[in-house]
């Protein structure tokens, strides 16, 4: 068990529509994986797949060892996940945040929280709300949070949107520092596709609900003889802009974003 | 157990540090003190029924727990999706005590509110007769934990907050109205008195009344056995939904 997510003929079927159609991949342990795709390409319905929060039509994954569809809870305490729209509890503080994930994965030790939380720059403000916080101060709050309980994969889904450049080097430089450190394994989505070029060693682009190209960034642009990660990127997937039909989750941005403006 | 505990202590710390909210819900229950109270006590007098304040005031405790307890549930939609909801979900915890943990804690929530504005009709001019104050108690966390529940099951179901207005004139207003928390239950038209008697508030707000003023329409027993069968079903009902969410 070298790979640390193991994805075989995946497939998710609503309705009259296929999310994600038969994908197959490995990610080995200890690597950034990339998985691109333009909007509605079937990249979230597979994290959520990969994270227990979507039962698949069919098709098997093993993360860790773990079979996600048979040993929930034992896959749960592999992975860690920043989810795409924040998941932070607003009127807590960021050290409540953090404990009481901790209490939800059985994590008694405190020491690891304050480990974390200097390690993401974020003890200063241990004891202020989280509603006080800037997007990236957030961003980095999940991600100190999501490796609380020491998973072997951290899922990101696209934890750079809507942050500025200074937050999104910061950023990534600390999910570098920790792939090397702590030897995690990291899953991530993203639009931007110089930061894919520059931090992952192996990409999957998505499709269609089809995985229609792996590789690393130097055979992905060799294969459809570009020069950036972007040219090879709308080489594969074409210059079609995606119109989604907005879902229930784009109903509840829209309505969050009214509320709450940000 | 302790993620149940944690999950309890959320919506409580949430509750104590939004003072607005504490202050904005009881804005309805004293209206309607004040306005059906001191506004309909005349009639009710002249009509032979005694001291309307005294009769209302339950209807209105128990009015604040239904609509807490609802929204507390409701919640549940937005937390889908912006909360604390979906990290719990990617947690090794069951559904069920997820589940539990968050309508335990709504539903304390909802008790307390009701306290508050049972000591709010206290100064306006309520008085009750205080030996069965625990009974009262009682009543006020089982109609907690019912419309907590049901508030959840019905999130659960939901994927954004289109369905909320739905809900509140379809389910919310009339279980309210057709309660008895505003008129007495006797005498009613035969149709009307078939539906109160299955609004599940009914027995609630009889049952608060019965054990603060003594006068009851079901009777106290009834009460407790009909509002614990029907929390025992909502609550299962309610953690199967919960456990089919998909995200």
């Amino acid at each position: 068990m070298d790979a640390a997510i193991s994805v075989k003929n995946l497939t998710k079927t609503f309705k009259d529509f296929t999310a994600v159609n038969d994908i197959s991949f490995e990610v080995e342990k200890g690597k950034i994986f990339a998985f691109l795709g333009p909007n509605g390409a079937g990249k979230t319905t597979t994290i959520k797949m990969l994270t227990t929060l979507l039962d698949p039509s069919s098709g098997s994954i093993m993360l860790n060892g773990y079979d996600v569809l048979s040993q929930k809870d034992e896959a749960r305490k592999s992975f860690g996940i920043v989810f795409q729209d924040p998941s932070l509890d607003d009127e807590l503080t960021a050290y409540e945040n953090m404990q009481f994930h901790a209490v939800l994965f059985g994590i008694s030790d405190n020491k690891r929280i304050e480990e974390l939380l200097h390690f993401v720059e974020l003890w200063d403000r241990k004891d202020h709300l989280v509603k006080t916080f800037s997007g990236g101060m957030k961003r980095r709050l999940e991600i100190a949070r999501g490796l609380l309980h020491k998973p072997v994969v951290l899922f990101l889904d696209e934890p750079t949107i809507g942050l500025d450049p200074q937050t999104r080097n910061l950023l990534w430089t600390h999910i570098q520092k920790l792939n090397k450190t702590e030897q995690v394994t990291v899953f991530l989505t993203t639009h931007y596709m110089e930061e894919a070029e520059k931090m992952a060693d192996m990409i999957a682009v998505i499709d269609h609900g089809q995985i229609i190209a792996q590789g690393t960034s130097e055979t992905l642009k060799k294969q459809t003889k570009t020069k950036t990660l972007e040219e090879a990127f709308l080489a594969l997937t074409g210059k079609t802009i995606r119109d989604e039909e907005a879902t229930g989750s784009d109903k509840m941005r829209q309505f969050r974003k009214v509320w709450r403006g940000r | 157990m302790n993620a149940i505990y944690i999950l309890w202590l959320r919506e409580l710390k949430r509750y104590f540090r939004s003072k607005a909210r504490i202050l904005g819900s009881l804005g309805q229950p004293l209206l309607f003190l004040f306005a059906l109270g001191f506004g309909l006590g005349p009639v009710f007098q002249r009509a032979g029924q005694g001291n309307y304040f005294q009769f209302l005031a339950p209807g209105v405790i128990a009015m604040s727990i239904l609509f807490t307890a609802i929204f507390a549930g409701i919640q549940v939609i937005w937390d889908k999706q912006f909360g604390f909801l979906k990290e719990t979900l990617v947690a090794p915890v069951s559904r069920f005590n997820i589940m539990l943990g968050k309508t335990l804690g709504g539903a304390t929530i909802a008790t307390i509110q009701g306290i508050i504005v049972f000591l709010l009709s206290l100064v306006v001019g309520f008085r009750p007769e205080l030996t069965l104050l625990p009974l009262m108690l009682l009543f006020m966390f089982l109609i907690a934990v019912f419309f907590t529940a049901l508030g959840i099951s019905i999130a659960s179901q939901l994927s954004d907050m289109q369905g909320f207005q739905l809900i509140m004139n379809f389910l919310v207003q009339p279980v309210f109205f057709l309660s008895g928390a505003l008129f007495p239950l006797g005498n009613l038209p035969k149709v009307f008195s078939y539906i109160v008697a299955i609004d599940p508030l009914s027995y609630g707000v009889d049952g608060i009344r019965g054990s603060l003023t003594g006068v009851t329409h079901f009777g106290l027993s009834v009460d407790i056995f009909v509002l614990g069968v029907l929390t025992v079903i909502v609550l299962s009902i309610g953690s199967y939904l919960f456990s089919k969410i998909q995200l």
